[in-house]
């Protein structure tokens, strides 16, 4: 099955494959942006492959580590394929500090919510999405909490010294 | 005593506080709400094994309407402050609080964006019982103060701290 992906994905996509990565037999392709779109497409709709469920789609930060030089964001679509019982990984790195990237909403419906839940929580446009508006964090919570760079804390600690102050808050 | 050795056998004096006090502190009827893990300890407390119908308080209410006491076992996150608060608003008076567990009581550990520092900022609370979980005997304790608390209210106090409440 690896090796099936591997010839897909040179064969249809070689110019948009950044590098391929296999951890612990968890297989996955780091792709350019623009090439996201075609590449779920493909591997959705092929005879032989039909990773047709998207179970997920997840986000990291590299703010502040090593990783950043390629760009801070990274967008990790998690695919399964039901006819071959097989799972792989579609990462895509994303420059600056307001990411954009387009949407998966018109190949998977479940791309709707998940999409959301990135947008809340870290803060990656998705252009093209129909309603991406906050759908866990309250709606008065300004900025996007999984961010790195987001306070860790929301009142300063009380301690002996200043327990009779009023709690300050950080955000 | 003077007074009830003339009248008939049978009847008994007392005042009218300590009578209606015994009466709200032996049918406690909780509100079924649980929150989070300091949940399991409260259904815990509640099932046989620890047996709280032993005070008068088996029955969990499902309705806030029918209820007199709220249990809040848990972390209340931001977006659960304002259905808990409305729960509190439903429940008629006389009502009262207890903030189980450390999220409940201060926030915890959850000391973050999406978690209320302390159920305190929302809702008058009565007994504070600290731990994590609190254990069922820690709850149990908890309640056991809440009635000495409910004895020594006077009708007059309550009366006047709703009306304020309420405005």
């Amino acid at each position: 099955m690896e090796e099936k992906i591997r010839k897909f994905m040179q064969e249809n996509f070689s110019d948009g494959i950044v590098r391929e990565d296999d951890f612990r037999g968890q297989q996955s392709f780091y792709i350019r942006k623009e090439y996201l779109l075609d590449v779920l497409k493909g591997l959705k709709e092929d005879e032989d492959l039909r990773f047709e469920f998207l179970i997920d789609i997840c986000s990291l930060d590299w703010h502040g580590d090593s990783e950043e030089a390629n760009g801070r964001f990274e967008v990790i679509y998690n695919l399964f394929s039901l006819k071959n019982k097989y799972r792989m990984f579609i990462k895509v790195r994303l420059e600056g500090d307001n990411p954009e990237i387009d949407t998966a909403c018109e190949l998977w419906m479940t791309a709707n919510w998940l999409e959301r839940e990135v947008w809340d929580l870290m803060g990656i446009k998705f252009t093209g999405h129909p309603n991406l508006i906050k759908i866990v964090t309250p709606d008065d919570l300004v900025g996007h909490p999984l961010r790195r760079d987001f306070p860790l804390t929301y009142e300063v600690p009380r301690f002996s010294w200043n327990k009779d102050d009023p709690p300050e808050v950080i955000l | 005593m003077g007074l009830e050795e003339k009248i008939p056998d049978g009847i008994m004096l007392t005042t009218l506080d300590k009578m209606v006090n015994w009466a709200r502190k032996r049918s406690m009827w909780p509100l079924g709400m649980g929150l989070a893990c300091c949940a399991i300890e409260m259904i815990s407390t509640f099932a046989s094994h620890y047996d709280l119908s032993r005070f008068g308080m088996e029955i969990l209410r499902p309705s806030p309407r029918q209820a007199d006491l709220m249990i809040v076992s848990g972390r209340v996150s931001r977006k659960m402050a304002p259905v808990l608060k409305r729960l509190y608003d439903q429940m008629p008076d006389p009502k009262w609080v207890i903030s189980m567990g450390a999220c409940a009581s201060c926030g915890g550990v959850f000391n973050n964006y999406a978690i209320v520092q302390g159920v305190d900022t929302i809702l008058p609370v009565d007994i504070y019982v600290p731990g994590c979980p609190p254990r069922p005997e820690q709850l149990i304790e908890g309640i056991l103060k809440l009635f000495k608390k409910v004895e020594q209210e006077s009708l007059k106090d309550k009366k006047e701290k709703q009306v304020k409440r309420l405005g």
